[in-house]
């Protein structure tokens, strides 16, 4: 059984863990509205680039451009986007894990990985994986330099013929409460078959060719970027409210060990009282 | 009443217009091009340049549009913007400083600097300052 000094010292300690993690749960917050709002309206503008791009290809079916090409699979390229900082839950650890599901100890050999972020390096870093190029921080702001030359990174690869296939993996956000880790396919662009709505005899200004030329660079730079927009997007909502519930947490533990302080104190405060009696009975 | 068609213009940020417009001019990569309704699908790439808006109600905006692409069928126009502003957003003074800088970058060339890319940025530096003041 612990003493009283020892209950008073826990309590002490768990009000300054609460403290810590009330004030991250607000800076979350605050941060979360930010990120949410920069991922939520970039969406329009990745499907519409991915859309024009179907279009185009449709419509210009016989041409034929390196990042089409289509190959069998030898090697693939992952991206795997996380967190620079940990206290976010499970965050981090769903995407780790659910690429160590995806990927079994045989079907390891032809992936090499791109991790995002400082705990996806970290991770990734001490165990069996091929990486093949990193960026070490996300920052705390969405970074269109760090998007544009990952992207560049990886349609040289591609178009090298270093890679086969390259995949993006992230945490998309879908609302406060709830997220979920994708993969998908970025590189080669595949166009849609059934190409609904699509308008045959478009006018090309200038040629197909330079259209091709300027959107695919900026399509594949996009796709990153959004990646990135959700994943930081996620992760400020997981520590909301893993941090919320860590308050919560430590607000009963402190109601237990209050309730138990007290009790000791009283007690010790009745056995005073009885000695104090018990010496006046004796002495009459 | 002239014809019109909608019009959305979207940026990596925010969609910046969606409306019924009844013509457009915008800065195609080889040159200004119009459009107005029922017009062919077309597919355009586009430079940094000025894009000039007459609404349904005939009233006429200008914008400084940094690029992007432009995509019209079905009376349909979608443009795909990599960032514009109103003339009121216009930060005459960092597009400036944003000028200087590339005009410099460039002069000190290709060892230290990235010079196709400086003088993009040169482009739409020259750009946002001109849509601003040829009101």
């Amino acid at each position: 059984m612990a003493t009283l000094k020892q209950l008073r010292r826990r309590i002490r300690s768990i009000k300054n863990t609460q403290q810590i993690t009330k004030a991250m749960e607000m800076v979350a917050a605050a941060k979360l509205r930010r990120a949410q709002g920069r991922a939520l309206a970039s969406r329009p503008y990745a499907q519409k680039t991915s859309e024009m791009l179907q279009s185009l290809a449709a419509a210009a079916a016989t041409l034929s451009h390196p990042l089409f090409e289509q190959r069998p699979v030898e090697t693939t390229s992952l991206v795997v986007v996380a967190s620079d900082k940990g206290l976010c839950g499970s965050f981090n650890m769903n995407v780790f894990r659910q690429l160590e599901r995806q990927f079994e100890a045989e079907a390891r050999r032809g992936v090499s990985l791109y991790p995002v972020g400082r705990r996806a390096n970290l991770y990734f870093g001490k165990r069996d994986w091929t990486i093949d190029g990193k960026v070490p921080q996300l920052g705390d702001q969405l970074d269109f330099e760090k998007a544009r030359l990952l992207a560049l990174e990886l349609t040289n690869a591609f178009i090298a013929g270093k890679t086969d296939k390259v995949q993006l993996m992230y945490t998309k956000f879908r609302t406060v409460a709830s997220r979920e880790v994708v993969i998908e396919d970025l590189l080669p662009i595949v166009p849609r078959e059934d190409a609904e709505g699509a308008v045959a005899g478009y006018i090309f200004e200038p040629s197909p060719e330079r259209i091709f030329d300027t959107l695919l660079p900026r399509y594949v730079q996009n796709r990153v970027l959004q990646a990135m927009a959700e994943s930081i997007a996620s992760e400020h909502a997981a520590r909301m409210l893993a941090m919320g519930a860590a308050t919560k947490n430590a607000k009963e533990v402190l109601g237990n060990l209050s309730l138990q302080a007290n009790r000791m104190r009283q007690a010790a405060i009745t056995k005073e009282i009885l000695d104090i009696v018990g010496g006046a009975e004796a002495l009459k | 009443m002239a014809a019109t068609f909608h019009l959305s213009v979207i940026t990596p940020t925010r969609t910046l217009l969606d409306e019924e417009v009844t013509s457009i001019v915008v800065p195609g990569s080889e040159g200004y091009l119009g459009v107005l309704a029922h017009h062919a699908p077309l597919i355009a790439a586009l430079a940094p340049g000025k894009l000039t808006v007459k609404t349904e109600g005939g009233q006429t905006h200008v914008y400084a549009l940094s690029g992007g692409f432009l995509e019209v069928s079905n009376n349909k126009a979608i443009l795909l913007a990599d960032a514009m502003e109103t003339l009121e957003e216009i930060d005459v003074e960092r597009a400036k400083k944003a000028a200087e800088r590339a005009r410099k970058r460039i002069d000190e060339g290709g060892k230290l600097w990235d010079v196709p890319r400086a003088s993009e940025a040169l482009n739409r530096a020259l750009n946002r300052i001109h849509v601003h003041g040829g009101r």
